[in-house]
């Protein structure tokens, strides 16, 4: 069973060929036996899962069953879930456990979805790597044969090696420069950042609240579309969240590509791309060819710009989301505090890892008396300069496609002790979350035994024909059904 | 683009996090070299752009100023480091 995908595993249920409660304690089983070796999951909520199973078996014996009824995944440990503990990968939270439900976990309970727990992601959310996490390093399965300990990208991690590993067929991630997309690249797996405001961010811990995305990871652009099903749609909770109708995701994937305008954009086949990616993703886009659409090469003369303005905007967003943690009200609080000086001092310097500290700095310069217009005030302008490119491009072609990462997972203690050189890793990434546009990241070949993802790009609320186009993909290709060794 | 010692220990300040001295020493290097990556910025010609804050330029959505939530100061509370009364507990502020 564990290796089938959402849509395969609701027809099992719907046939009665197995109940909610068996599937998830098979899952359950595989999990606490497999898991181990990835550190994919910082808790696995077996109890509450059981008895969400429970009681999708009855909804479908009301005939109320959905899609999602008694089917498995898991959630990104930053969704808030009410009644189990939710960490966002930080010392700060580890005995957090959330009085209430995230709109997304709201969502997918509405929807009868059994949640096995919580995985693993770098600390709020900051990291390419999943090594920043107070809970440990996940390893990416793949590579682990040659006994390479690589990492799975970050910073949804955990999600991606989970659903790589096969331990659940799908969980939701978020995304702030890359966070669903590169580790859904680098683990082999399919991978959706919606347009911003198109899925609520209410309960989703803030990271930078201009540019985080709630959104699908699993095996599958089916799945994903699956996902989105229950994910997008407007909240009132949220108030940057856009009130537009929500389609349905899966009515499109058979949609034929012919015709399909494809562009290139030359700045993401730069000299950062290696030799074997970019073979394997113009081999992507040659299949691309065969089903009918056509590619040209386009510019977006500012993407060089998005890594310095995320590093200004996302960092001063963090520092001002993070002060709410202060050791008053929830989470962490250091022992035997002096003063009040001191237990916002110590809580804050005890409670966070070094990573979120250095941006929580950076952003902090940034705001202040002085820096706010040399820094803030300039990113801001850029970030309107690469929206610019994004709008311009798409006058001209339906898509655009490239790379989601220069290289194939890197292993694990390469890269964290230079912030710098870890940043870069998502050079391809960033930009669209600057302009808040919709990209996948999608299964396209391997060099050395390690995945490569292919970037597909797409205008504002294009979601679907994002998933048309890499449904339509993985009907003439079979990477995305390898299974690591 | 260097950031000194001192501007390290101020911000850290203002970030309410305890900073040691071997600590700035780290800092300084990284976070100029972070600050080094922003720099580029500089280079770009923003004259007659506006500042962009949200990607679809959405506006402020309102609702009715009507009470929608519940008092839930018990499940709130359940979660904080100190309680008493119905009071969150700090340290003494004022003597």
């Amino acid at each position: 069973m564990h290796n089938k995908s959402v849509a395969e595993l609701s027809r099992e249920l719907e046939s009665g060929k197995i109940s909610s409660v068996e599937l998830t304690q098979q899952f359950l089983d595989r999990l606490k036996h497999e898991d181990g070796k990835y550190n994919s999951f910082i808790t696995i909520s077996d109890e509450q899962a059981l008895a969400e199973a429970k009681a999708a078996d009855e909804m479908r014996a009301a005939g109320k069953a959905t899609v999602w009824t008694g089917v498995p995944f898991a959630h990104k440990d930053i969704f808030c879930t009410n009644g189990i503990r939710t960490t966002c990968g930080s010392r700060m939270l580890e005995n957090f456990v959330p009085p209430y439900d995230a709109t997304v976990t709201a969502n997918f309970k509405a929807a009868g979805a059994v949640c096995l727990g919580k995985t693993n992601m770098d600390e709020f959310a900051m990291g390419s790597s999943n090594e920043s996490s107070f809970y440990g390093a996940v390893t990416n399965p793949w590579g682990m044969a040659s006994g390479d300990k690589r990492v799975p990208g970050g910073s949804s991690g955990g999600s991606a090696a989970a659903v790589a590993a096969r331990l659940v067929p799908a969980a939701t991630g978020t995304d702030t420069g890359g966070s669903i997309r590169q580790p859904a690249a680098l683990c082999g797996i399919t991978g959706l950042k919606p347009t911003y405001g198109r899925v609520s961010r209410y309960g989703m811990i803030a990271f930078a609240s201009s540019l985080d995305q709630g959104g699908p990871m699993a095996r599958t652009a089916e799945d994903a579309a699956l996902m989105m099903n229950v994910m997008a749609g407007h909240d009132p909770k949220d108030s940057t969240c856009i009130d537009r109708e929500v389609p349905d995701y899966t009515a499109t994937l058979n949609e034929p590509l012919k015709g399909l305008k494809i562009g290139l954009p030359k700045e993401y086949f730069s000299d950062q791309l290696s030799p074997a990616m970019e073979e394997q993703v113009r081999n992507a886009i040659r299949e691309y060819e065969k089903l009918g659409a056509t590619v040209k090469e386009v510019s977006l003369p500012n993407a060089k710009l998005a890594i310095a303005a995320y590093y200004v905007i996302a960092p001063a967003e963090a520092s001002a989301n993070l002060s709410r943690f202060d050791g008053v009200r929830y989470g962490y609080r250091c022992d035997d505090p002096k003063d009040l000086m001191d237990m916002y001092t110590r809580t804050r310097a005890e409670g966070f890892g070094n990573e979120v500290k250095r941006r929580i700095l950076v952003g902090t310069y940034a705001l202040s008396a002085g820096y706010f217009d040399a820094y803030y005030l300039k990113a801001q302008k850029v970030r309107r300069l690469i929206q610019q490119d994004f709008i311009n491009a798409f006058k001209e072609v339906d898509v655009l496609m490239s790379p989601v990462s220069p290289t194939p997972a890197f292993r694990q203690g390469e890269k964290n002790t230079d912030p710098v050189s870890m940043y870069l890793e998502d050079v391809f990434t960033i930009a669209i979350n600057l302009a808040g546009i919709p990209a996948m990241s999608v299964p396209a070949g391997f060099v050395d035994g390690l995945p490569v993802g292919l970037q597909i790009i797409g205008d504002y609320f294009s979601e679907a024909r994002l998933l048309n186009a890499a449904h339509q993909f993985q009907q003439v290709t079979d990477w995305h059904q390898r299974e690591p060794q | 683009m260097s950031i000194s010692r001192e501007d390290i220990e101020k911000v850290a300040v203002l970030a309410r996090i305890k900073v040691d001295g071997e600590q700035v020493s780290a800092l300084e290097k990284d976070l100029g070299n972070i600050l080094d990556l922003v720099d580029q910025l500089s280079a770009a010609d923003t004259d007659s752009v506006e500042p962009m804050a949200h990607p679809l330029d959405a506006v402020q959505q309102l609702r009715p100023d009507v009470v929608t939530e519940t008092n839930q100061r018990e499940a709130f509370q359940a979660i904080a480091p100190a309680t008493e009364d119905g009071l969150y507990l700090v340290p003494k502020v004022i003597e």
